[in-house]
């Protein structure tokens, strides 16, 4: 890559090469998909190398169909903005309604959705490693996934992570 | 605002007073991680030693720009804060 010496200067470690992110994305709720593709797409910005290990039900967030119908839970989330007891959370479509106030809230901050922002992360390089043991688990197939993510076991992924500047588990 | 208009690239350049290249980004309305994510592509689309000024109007954008610089190796030759809007001027001295 040119330039290497300057952006090992720049955000390097010292140890001659690039700062990395290495994150694991454990929810596929709609909130729970933002934080870290949002830290994703800023540490790319900064010319740090960014991984996310996607598990459990965070695979959900680079599932081809599902990532595009992250939902809020209504039901015994109390970080609700209007206090909803457990009883109406469970009644059919409040998990609709969750979602589609958060959706509204994005919209108006400008804010762009979960599709747009994998996009970001892929454009900018950001790694998508999907667990191998929960696409076993869930049946989830290689044809399922967003183009651009790579079958990986926890093994590869803390291959990668040894090498992590900062690491995080969302 | 659409979700083009806000990953779109600056379209304003002018030439600032010592004669490298400015170019303009307006980030007003917009969250983190957005303006430093535009500032990024718009960074590397300069010559050396060109000026990128961004207009943002997230308060976060105060703590983050100044770590952007860093960062990125860019010189923040100012960071202002007018009526709600910051406005940060950052140069590229090497190949940001």
């Amino acid at each position: 890559m040119s330039g290497q010496t300057a952006r090992d200067r720049r955000s390097g470690n010292g140890n001659g090469r690039r700062r990395r992110l290495a994150l694991v994305a454990s929810k596929g709720t709609l909130d729970g998909a933002y934080p870290p593709l949002i830290l994703a797409a800023t540490a790319a910005s900064l010319g740090w190398e960014v991984g996310i290990f996607f598990t459990f039900y965070g695979l959900d967030i680079i599932h081809r169909k599902k990532h595009k119908k992250l939902k809020v839970a209504s039901l015994a989330n109390p970080a609700m903005p209007v206090s909803v007891p457990n009883l109406v959370g469970a009644l059919p479509g409040m998990t609709a309604a969750a979602t589609a106030m958060m959706k509204g809230w994005m919209k108006r901050s400008n804010l762009p959705g979960i599709p747009q922002f994998l996009d970001m992360a892929r454009e900018s390089g950001v790694k998508l490693f999907a667990c191998s043991t929960t696409m076993g688990v869930m049946g989830v197939r290689a044809k399922d996934l967003v183009e651009g993510a790579d079958i990986a076991g926890a093994t590869a992924f803390l291959d990668y992570a040894a090498d992590a500047d900062v690491s995080l588990f969302v | 605002m659409s979700e083009i208009d806000m990953l779109a690239s600056p379209d304003t350049a002018k030439t600032g007073p010592s004669g490298a290249a400015v170019v303009a980004l307006d980030c007003k309305g917009l969250l983190c991680p957005l303006p430093v994510y535009r500032a990024s592509q718009a960074i590397s689309r300069l010559e050396p030693g060109a000026v990128l000024r961004v207009e943002c109007t997230d308060p976060g954008s105060l703590a983050d720009f100044p770590a952007f610089a860093r960062q990125r190796n860019l010189t923040l030759l100012s960071a202002t804060e007018r009526d709600g809007v910051q406005v940060f001027e950052l140069r590229k001295v090497a190949d940001a």
